[in-house]
């Protein structure tokens, strides 16, 4: 019954979707206040009626009521509560209802915090976001019923895959659809910018807060997915290039473009087609993510629909939003007023170059992951790009990026002194100096290219903070002078800080571990002592282990270093019967500036154990770079001039405020 | 300067920029493309030697070998054709016997072939796509352990594409 209610909400509410993309939208092309004011109840109704039905299905999943074919399929009596629950978005049919359910949040955030939007842009954009949310609603109703029935149930379900089994796993894609679908949310204003032909630095200050909390989960998101994949695939590695993990790359590095360039729109009027533009591509790359890892066109642990129809489906979704999209832009974009000039050198300059090199670094990693999907669509032969092209395309792309984002924002707006903003950066080059010099030191045998890449990392992070203490004249002014400054500097200003310090902790990490790391894959037997990068690492005992749902064997490993203890370790192999699958549990040891991560792998047969041992300096620096960011993300959030729905009323040109369509 | 003149300075930046993207994904693509081959392929094609390849079938059932220390040998067929596969490291969890695998690596002189990396299907329930192709291209589709492969296939979410 329960089941009925939550399938009959979402017929429902692609009803309410469909009247709320079409009625709002005639209502502001007339000027009817009436018409337009429909949005809003539509949207929170919208929002309302999935969440019914998110919570009738997550009470499928919760009760093990296994009449539903996707919890029979995706679930099993014996699972923990958690992962039953997280079960809900660990198939296909859930985590479109998850995506469904993200979007009308989005949608109801904007139509009860927006009370101070023009009307006609607030009626407009939540018809946008109504579109594509019937599209959405459409697509789960006609080709992956997440409530359907299954006559006659069966005794119990199949199980979740054991590798999902897991509490990071279980949060990374809500937070990932959290990114994803937020981006709809600046898509939804650009499209409605491009109806109303009306682009100001209002439009930038309520786009902001929403990419930029977009932005704020999908790095949270994807750190997690690479966090994920670092400690249970067991391969020691953080990040493959593997085309899902580049599905969600790709809308993160459009959507980080776009944070700058509306900057640019707020701050200087300039850039504006260039940043509609930006929102749209952000959007569809969203979406082409979402085609890619649903679709089954690709293998994968994330690929759950390998039914055709879907991916069909899900392929005129994307031509419908993207194409439609994008012609719009070509027809509208000529008609929005030329923006502000300024001089290449200049704050402006810098921010279009982020943008530039973003946009070429996300086009590289596009054309990699399509390339060979194209191949065979084309019936040509089948390839695979791996690591090495996105290596070789990605580094030096970055690599000038990451040298300029400190000098930015020390260059003025308009027209900037390069040579003065450097001059101001002496610190910061110092420090890269001194950075490079103790990487040489520590590590007299690292490649070349790994010690200057310490020294960028140590100039990202220095030279970030420097920004901060130009502004407060730390130690060049009294102290009352700059504690006076802090208190009245914005938030954005630290929250940028932090979000390029974050980025340097990244690249600290990533260089480290790529470059210095130690790896050990032997045979092992109990008793035994390996060397490993200057620790002594015994293998005490392998013993059986079972758990809840699986049973399989443990290690214990001790960690020491000049016969001083330093951690026990206790990696398993697990083998899951319902589901018919073995997991490697990874035992890793961190001491914040290094990991010791083990992995047990097969027995020989002789009383050996094939084991895999890597000692990966900083690499928890990659995922704290990540916490970094985010958080400079969240502290620029808390701005009070950029807090979602309440920009504040005196900024608005009067003009704005009461326009009523066209 | 004159607005012209600073526009077309970021335009040609731009372009700059644009060009040595281009360059770099073309230059990549030369050397980093991947090819994915069957056993039959690799045996009609004596001169892929030199190439990183990837080397796509079923474990041969009762070919695993293990030892010395890390290293693993085994078989992967298509049915038509075998060749042995060399490999020093930890196998992944989804690797048996009879079951789809891909192997990244070399062929060396000796006919035998040098993985640097073995994937196994990500999940159970499927077949890497690549693997159910070159079964497919030997014609022994059917004869594979369809039972295994097929049993999620007849269920309601057709796992594999059907012979």
């Amino acid at each position: 019954m329960i089941a009925e209610i939550g399938h009959f909400a979402l017929v429902l509410a692609l009803c309410v979707a469909l009247v709320q993309a079409s009625v709002p939208l005639w209502g502001a092309a007339r000027g009817n206040g009436a018409l337009m004011a429909l949005a809003r109840p539509a949207a929170q109704a919208q929002f309302v009626l999935v969440l019914v039905a998110f919570l009738a299905l997550m009470y499928a999943f919760a009760s093990s009521d296994f009449s539903v074919f996707v919890v029979a399929e995706n679930s099993h009596s014996t699972m923990p509560l958690i992962y039953k629950l997280a079960g809900v978005w660990g198939n296909h049919e859930g985590s479109m209802v998850l995506w469904v359910l993200i979007l009308t949040f989005f949608g109801a955030g904007v139509a009860t915090f927006g009370g101070n939007l023009p009307p006609s842009l607030q009626a407009r954009v939540l018809s946008v976001q109504a579109m594509i949310g019937a599209g959405f609603f459409a697509f789960i109703l006609f080709t992956s019923d997440p409530l359907a029935r299954v006559l006659p149930p069966p005794a119990d379900g199949r199980g979740l895959n054991p590798l999902l089994q897991d509490p990071g796993l279980a949060s990374h894609p809500p937070m990932l659809y959290l990114g994803y679908v937020g981006f709809s949310m600046a898509f939804s204003f650009a499209v409605a910018a491009l109806i109303e032909g009306r682009v100001d630095a209002a439009w930038a200050r309520w786009v902001r807060p929403w990419t930029l909390a977009a932005w704020c989960a999908l790095t949270l998101g994807i750190a997690m997915g690479s966090w994920w994949a670092y400690y249970t695939l067991g391969w020691g590695g953080f990040w493959f290039w593997d085309p899902v993990e580049n599905a969600s790359f790709m809308p993160w590095l459009a959507g980080t473009a776009l944070l700058h360039s509306a900057i640019v729109v707020e701050k200087r009027d300039a850039l504006k087609s260039w940043t509609i533009l930006l929102a749209i591509v952000t959007f569809s790359l969203s979406l082409i993510g979402t085609f890619l890892v649903r679709s089954g066109v690709l293998t994968s642990v994330h690929a759950f629909a390998t039914d055709p129809r879907r991916g069909v489906f899900i392929l005129l979704l994307l031509v419908v939003a993207i194409g439609g999209s994008l012609l719009l832009y070509a027809l509208r974009a000529p008609a929005l007023q030329p923006s502000g000039l300024f001089a290449p050198v200049s704050r402006e300059g810098a921010l279009l170059l982020n943008n530039l090199l973003l946009a070429s670094a996300a086009a590289t990693v596009l054309i990699g992951t399509l390339y060979p999907l194209f191949l065979d669509a084309i019936g040509g032969p089948k390839i695979s790009v791996g690591a090495p092209y996105f290596n070789m395309t990605f580094t030096p792309l970055m690599t000038p990026l990451l040298l300029a984002v400190v000098v930015g924002p020390f260059l003025a707006w308009k027209r900037a002194d390069l040579l003065g903003a450097l001059q101001r950066l002496w610190v910061a080059a110092l420090a890269a100096l001194a950075a490079a010099l103790v990487t040489l030191y520590l590590h007299s045998g690292g490649p070349l290219l790994a010690v200057l890449g310490m020294g960028l990392a140590a100039w990202l992070v220095v030279g970030a903070f420097a920004e901060l203490a130009e502004r407060l004249k730390l130690l060049r002014a009294p102290w009352r002078e700059s504690w006076q400054r802090a208190r009245n500097l914005p938030r954005a200003n630290y929250g940028m800080a932090f979000a390029h310090a974050g980025l340097g902790f990244t690249l600290a990490g990533i260089i480290a571990m790529t470059a210095w790391k130690v790896e050990l894959i032997q045979v092992m037997h109990p008793g035994e002592t390996v060397p490993l990068a200057g620790l002594s690492v015994r293998l005490d005992s392998v013993e059986p282990h079972s758990g809840a749902n699986f049973e399989g064997q443990r290690a214990t490993f001790t960690v020491s270093r000049d016969k001083r203890f330093v951690a026990a370790m206790f990696p398993e192999k697990r083998n899951f019967p319902v589901a018919g699958q073995d997991t490697t549990e990874t035992a890793i040891h961190t001491s914040g500036f290094a990991d010791i991560y083990a992995v047990l792998g097969d027995s020989d047969g002789k009383g050996g154990w094939t084991v895999r041992l890597y000692y990966n300096p900083l690499a928890p620096f990659i995922w704290f770079g990540a916490v970094v960011m985010v958080f400079g993300g969240l502290i620029s959030l808390s701005d009070r001039r950029y807090r979602v729905g309440a920009p504040s009323r005196r900024r608005l040109p009067a003009g704005v405020a009461t326009a009523p369509g066209d | 300067m004159k607005p012209k003149r600073k526009r077309m300075v970021l335009v040609l930046v731009g372009l700059v920029i644009l060009g040595g993207a281009a360059a770099l994904v073309l230059n990549a693509f030369e050397a980093n493309i991947v090819f994915f081959v069957s056993p039959s392929d690799l045996m009609a094609k004596e001169g892929e030697r030199v190439r990183t390849l990837r080397l796509g079938g079923l474990v041969e059932k009762g070919s695993v070998e293990r030892g010395p220390g890390a290293a693993v040998h085994f078989k992967v067929t298509d049915l038509e054709h075998d060749i042995r596969v060399s490999y020093s490291g930890m196998l992944p969890d989804l690797f048996r016997e009879g079951q789809g695998v891909v192997a990244e690596g070399k062929l060396q002189p000796d006919g035998t072939f040098l993985a640097t990396s073995v994937l196994a299907k990500h999940d159970e329930r499927y077949m890497p796509p690549e693997v159910a192709a070159a079964l497919k291209k030997s014609g022994h589709w059917d004869d594979a352990d369809q039972q295994k492969y097929g049993e999620r296939a007849a269920g309601q979410v057709p796992g594999v594409p059907k012979p």
